[in-house]
């Protein structure tokens, strides 16, 4: 694995293609994170909500992106990580993460990260400024 | 009702980095790293801990705002920003409290949408800022007209 810190500006991370988004997938983010907000688990109050079917929690796909970055650990941390939440994430979706290295000031390197689903339409876009000692 | 509410806290509330919390955590993310969950590796690594992943702060109690009333129900998450200063260690106690950052209102694709920004703080037993983040939450004209605000 090349180092987080020898990375060029234009070069990326290897990107993560998460399988299918299962309803299974959701109903343990609920439990593990304790939103138990039901458009996200139930078709019933998804549709009552106006939504063609459940979504994915926004935290749970930003959690997923974060990933890209786990195995720098002993490198640095993630010390800044601010998305914004573009598109739904419904279930059977295809998603992939990317993260992009952007810039570099001195020991902070600032990626754009991403997700996609299979129609290549961002579902979350934002930057990780990643702090290396 | 909402801009009158900028700067309000609530109190702060003790908050183990629970082990068993990161596990699930992980595993809700398809994060399963031995770094987060594997005893021998955070003791090797320069942490001489596991550490929790950067969003697992959103398992956090954050107490009360007193006099904030934002029911769930129709709410959307327009952004989320985090901002470390260093990782959350396995184990550790994080002092928490919310903060209601700023309110504004704007018109846009779902009317007369207002903007609430949220921050969710996390402190070590001195004070120290571990973490700091803020939710961006959007009340479309729906969603006012139903809660009234």
């Amino acid at each position: 694995m090349t180092k987080i810190a020898e990375l060029f500006v234009g070069d990326a991370l290897k990107e993560i293609q998460l399988e299918p988004v299962s309803r299974i997938d959701l109903i343990k983010y609920a439990g593990a994170s304790g939103d138990f907000n039901p458009i996200h688990t139930i078709d019933e109050e998804a549709k009552n909500a106006g939504l063609p079917g459940i979504i994915a929690h926004g935290m749970w796909t930003m959690g997923n992106l974060a990933k890209l970055f786990t195995s720098y650990y002993e490198e640095g941390f993630i010390e800044e990580y601010s998305i914004r939440f573009r598109g739904m994430v419904f279930l059977n979706d295809v998603i992939t993460l990317k993260a992009e290295l952007k810039d570099r000031q001195n020991d902070r390197l600032t990626f754009e990260v991403l997700a996609v689903n299979q129609d290549q339409k961002p579902v979350l876009k934002g930057e990780v400024v990643y702090k290396v000692y | 009702m909402f801009k009158e509410m900028i700067g309000k806290t609530s109190n702060k509330v003790k908050n183990t980095v629970e082990r068993g919390a990161v596990k699930k955590f992980a595993e809700a993310i398809g994060d399963m790293h031995p770094i987060y969950l594997d005893e021998e590796t955070g003791r090797k690594s320069r942490y001489g801990a596991n550490i929790a992943p950067p969003t697992f702060p959103r398992v956090f109690d954050y107490g009360v705002i007193e006099g904030l009333h934002l029911p769930n129900k129709g709410l959307i998450h327009g952004e989320q920003i985090y901002h470390y200063e260093r990782p959350l260690l396995v184990g550790e106690d994080v002092y928490c409290y919310a903060r209601v950052g700023d309110y504004y209102e704007k018109k846009g694709a779902l009317g007369e949408m207002g903007f609430i920004v949220l921050e969710n703080n996390g402190e070590d037993q001195e004070g120290n800022l571990i973490f700091s983040s803020k939710s961006v939450v959007i009340l479309s004209e729906a969603y006012r007209k139903v809660q009234n605000v």
